[in-house]
């Protein structure tokens, strides 16, 4: 108890540093911080799966992605502080946020006891899809709708994100092209780090269907691979109208809809797996979605094509 | 108090703080990050409610975990657009400000 009272102090104290940091850019480091820590507090509430995902996307990708962004946009900080509300109007807001908080807070301490859950049936059915761990036999199987509509959330994503490329760059190269810190310990970091990334990125999704992770954590370290090897130089940034690249977007949720449709014939029901086979069809999903989440995630920190095509 | 239940309050006040800097700072790019300082205090009340629903020999009720990772990455999807916006935006105008208005900064 003493340690979750030191942990949640230190994550409140790290989370009100990302609010109260006159800095952008030390703001966005504190939210790294923020986001490490808070996978520590994802392991105390026994849930490893999200404590990963929580390390890899929302500390590592989406600060990566924030402090690329807050040092483009660094000289533009002295606006703000004229832009700053009023006194009141800060009291105010503080006012209802802390309503807000007192009202969640209040929500938690009257929560229902016994509390409801689907862990006995989840558990039950565990051995129908194949899989060890119950997570991924929800993303897998249970719930595989929601992780179907999410892999292509991420692909619309992408085309927002490359749809606000001025039209004479488009079908270009996203990122700026000039390596940072060339034949510096950086690229020597990339070179050595990026094949003992990409194992760790492939067990991590392999290890999912019986132990914490899956194939989102693994995606997630995979593409972290490829932004370092473009950050550093070590390969360039495709091309968004590339036909390869095109298809290594699309053959994840194409395959994960397909089987999706062949389960009418198979077993009766859209997405449903015949019981037989269940982990066999759940892995020839999950390896191209893996492939598929792990590009969409690298060109959505890439950014928007940003240079003509060579 | 349980563990679960403080990093529900802990999740409360996470939600509530994130709020304020998104109402209170004018720059988007801190509002974006608040916006994720919510989204992780959203997320760990699910993370409470699976907690609290530990049993069958599982430590968590896994469906509230699975829906965290999915909410996760949409965050992850729905930040890398807003920040896209943001830059486009700086680079037709110069300025990085929801102000309407056109008089300079």
């Amino acid at each position: 108890m003493a340690f979750d009272i030191g942990l949640a102090t230190l994550v409140l104290g790290v989370a009100a540093w990302t609010i109260a940091a006159r800095d952008t850019f030390a703001a966005v480091i504190g939210f790294v911080a923020f986001g490490l820590l808070l996978a520590l507090v994802w392991v105390r509430v026994a849930a490893p799966d999200v404590a990963l995902a929580e390390a890899a996307l929302g500390s590592g990708l989406t600060g990566g992605l924030l402090l690329s962004a807050s040092s483009r946009l660094a000289h533009t900080n002295g606006s703000a502080v004229i832009e700053k509300p009023s006194a009141i109007m800060r009291l105010a807001a503080a006012l209802f946020c802390t309503l807000m908080s007192a009202a969640l807070a209040a929500i938690v301490l009257l929560l229902p006891e016994p509390a409801p859950t689907l862990a006995p049936q989840a558990a039950a059915n565990l051995a129908a899809t194949g899989l060890g761990n119950p997570v991924t036999a929800v993303l897998m199987a249970y719930r595989a709708i929601d992780t179907l509509l999410e892999v292509v959330v991420l692909l619309l994503a992408l085309a927002g994100t490359w749809s606000l490329a001025p039209d004479h760059l488009w079908g270009g190269l996203p990122g700026r092209g000039d390596p940072v810190d060339r034949g510096g310990v950086l690229t020597f970091d990339a070179q050595l780090l990026v094949p003992i990334g990409i194992l760790v990125g492939i067990h991590i999704f392999w290890v999912g269907s019986v132990a914490p992770g899956g194939e989102f954590q693994g995606a997630t370290i995979l593409a972290a691979m490829w932004i370092l090897a473009m950050m550093t130089g070590l390969v360039d940034a495709p091309g968004v109208s590339g036909r390869w690249l095109r298809l290594a977007l699309v053959v994840g949720p194409a395959v994960f809809l397909a089987i999706g449709l062949a389960g009418f014939a198979l077993a009766g029901a859209f997405l449903a797996y015949p019981e037989s086979h269940a982990k066999l069809v759940i892995l020839t999903i999950e390896v191209p979605v893996t492939l598929s989440i792990a590009a969409t995630l690298a060109l959505l920190v890439a950014g928007p094509p940003n240079r003509a095509l060579k | 108090m349980s563990d679960a239940t403080l990093y529900g309050v802990l999740g409360a006040v996470l939600v509530g703080l994130g709020l304020f800097g998104l109402i209170v700072h004018p720059q988007p790019l801190r509002k974006i990050l608040a916006f994720n300082l919510i989204g992780g205090g959203v997320f760990l009340l699910f993370g409470v409610v699976a907690r609290r629903g530990a049993s069958a020999g599982l430590g968590g009720d896994p469906v509230p975990q699975a829906l965290v990772i999915t909410g996760l990455v949409v965050a992850f999807a729905a930040t890398a657009l807003a920040v896209a916006l943001l830059l486009r935006l700086f680079q037709e105008t110069g300025r990085a400000t929801l102000r309407s208005d056109d008089s300079p900064p």
